[in-house]
């Protein structure tokens, strides 16, 4: 416990120290969007009976949960292969569980904080949505897959050059096509069977739903919840192999 | 390795030296054989083992955005000390590497000898029963290191055994008790550095020849100034030191000249205990010897 506590402390450390620049990192692509998007040209169009904003604020928020508590790999990286403090928790008499443990928290910290900013620009936009507990719960399942992920490919990838190519090839796309912009059904049916493999599909949607006031589907908290722990359980295994 | 010594891995880069650290400290898996650090294997026991040691790496890898003190407070959670032992023994090591004003600094505003000793204060902290140093003063000038040194024989006489791998001949020399020399992942000799060097002989002449400098080993001073005289024009003469005695057992320079293996020969034949009871004469002897296969040569 005091193990996970150390690694969780650290990070929470290091955020507080950068708070003003991360927050505003944070703040800099919802609002591009919102304003490309949303405010100069999603004025004509109407979705599923919202406006585009509507639409796109949670499609941002369940974007941002993943970007962000994703980032954690990047810090994560840069600690191991150009700090080297890494091995600090490597020589420390803590379990892998810990060390996981702590940074997925860190993660979903941050994606928790990220949420928190884009809810704010929302308010600038003049959006009301519905911001219920089941939102919330889609949010940390969210930040937790892709958090448990981040810890695993960290772990796995040689150099920090092969970190952004991760990014770029998973996380980009799925950012986009992962039923945030745009509602899947407007593709064909075998593009929507393809994206609806993809976590952030069904954390979107949720999102969406408890947004609307719209009950959600239940089978998206089970989806998200199984690949969290298979990422996490992933992540766990992935400790070890860092030791080289 | 008894408890309390300073034992010193000495060889050049890529011997193995830091990967023996890391595989002893976790960063590195063992993939043969055993290991064990006071009595905790470090496979089977891998977090108890880790309890038993410090580790100061070679290179700087504290946090550089955290204060010193965050740092050590870091460290101090993560081998589970209570707030309280935290707090005492960050206190007392700031004081003790003498860096107690600069516990709210930034590690980045530390120059790279302040963050070497803090490194080291982070590494006994938890108050391991081994320190791990690997080279412990690479890349820092020469006042700076003598300063890492005395510091490290301060740790020692506190009663804390400590592993140190070092390339630079004076730190082995200067520090350890016993001296392992590693040459491609293998110890040739472990010994006292006064025996390693009383091995090759007492005094060393070194000349130039067209393959570059050469060197010849003699027991005695008067000895080594004799043949230097008769045969080499420049020669330097010096005391014998432990990169002498590495390059010897190692046969990489040093072990292919007739006239050093010579001298090497001579000495291991009488052996090197109680040398300094030889009378003058056997100098002599010893030294002829030498000089004739310089002669020859």
């Amino acid at each position: 416990m005091q193990g996970f506590i150390a690694v969780y402390f650290r990070e929470a450390l290091i955020l507080k120290r950068r708070f003003k620049r991360q927050i505003a990192g944070m703040a800099v692509s919802p609002l591009l969007y919102l304003i490309a998007f949303g405010y100069a040209m999603g004025d004509a169009v109407r979705l599923d009976g919202h406006t585009y904003l509507e639409f796109l604020i949670p499609g941002l928020i369940a974007m941002s949960s993943m970007t962000q508590s994703f980032g954690i790999a990047t810090d994560i990286n840069v600690a191991r292969f150009y700090w080297y403090i890494f091995e600090e928790f490597q020589a420390a008499p803590i379990r892998n569980v810990a060390y996981v443990a702590g940074e997925v928290l860190a993660g979903m910290t941050r994606a928790l904080l990220a949420i928190g900013v884009i809810l704010i620009l929302g308010l600038l936009f003049g959006v009301r949505l519905h911001y219920g507990l089941l939102l919330w719960l889609a949010v940390l399942l969210n930040s937790f897959v892709f958090a448990s992920l981040a810890v695993a490919l960290a772990m796995l990838v040689k150099s920090h050059a092969d970190q952004s190519l991760l990014t770029s090839f998973v996380i980009t796309p799925m950012a986009f096509l992962g039923g945030t912009f745009f509602p899947l059904e407007r593709l064909p049916l075998w593009a929507q069977k393809a994206l609806s493999i993809l976590p952030l599909t069904h954390a979107s949607h949720a999102i969406r739903s408890t947004a609307f006031g719209e009950n959600p589907a239940w089978q998206a908290y089970a989806l998200l919840t199984a690949a969290g722990l298979v990422f996490f359980w992933l992540a766990l295994g992935t400790v070890n192999k860092a030791r080289d | 390795m008894p408890a309390g010594e300073l034992f010193a891995y000495l060889g050049p880069n890529g011997a193995g030296k830091t990967t023996t650290i890391r595989i002893l400290t976790g960063l590195t898996r063992l993939t043969a054989g055993t290991a064990a650090l006071n009595g905790h294997d470090i496979k089977a026991a891998a977090v108890a083992a880790k309890r038993q040691c410090g580790l100061v790496p070679q290179h700087v890898n504290l946090d550089s955005e955290l204060t010193v003190g965050e740092n050590l407070d870091i460290h101090g959670r993560l081998f589970g000390m209570s707030a309280s032992s935290r707090k005492q023994r960050i206190d007392a090591l700031l004081t003790y590497i003498e860096l107690r004003d600069r516990a709210d600094s930034l590690v980045k505003q530390l120059s790279g000898g302040l963050k070497r000793r803090v490194m080291i204060a982070r590494a006994l902290l938890h108050d391991p029963r081994i320190l791990f140093l690997d080279e412990p003063t690479v890349g820092l000038d020469a006042g700076i290191r003598r300063r890492i040194w005395s510091l490290i024989k301060k740790i020692q006489k506190n009663g804390t055994t400590i592993f140190l791998t070092t390339h630079y001949i004076e730190e082995a020399e200067f520090l350890a008790d016993r001296v392992a020399f590693l040459d491609g992942g293998q110890i040739v000799a472990v010994d006292t550095p006064t025996n390693l060097m009383a091995g090759v002989g007492h005094w060393a002449i070194d000349w130039m020849t067209d393959d570059g400098m050469t060197s010849a080993y003699f027991p005695s001073r008067e000895a080594a100034q004799a043949s230097g005289a008769a045969g080499h024009n420049g020669f330097t003469l010096r005391r014998v030191n432990l990169e002498d005695a590495f390059l010897s057992l190692t046969g990489k320079k040093v072990g292919a000249q007739e006239g050093a293996a010579a001298a090497i020969q001579g000495q291991s034949a009488h052996g090197h205990q109680g040398h300094g009871n030889h009378a003058p004469g056997g100098h002599g002897t010893h030294a002829a010897k030498a000089h004739a296969g310089h002669g020859a040569h």
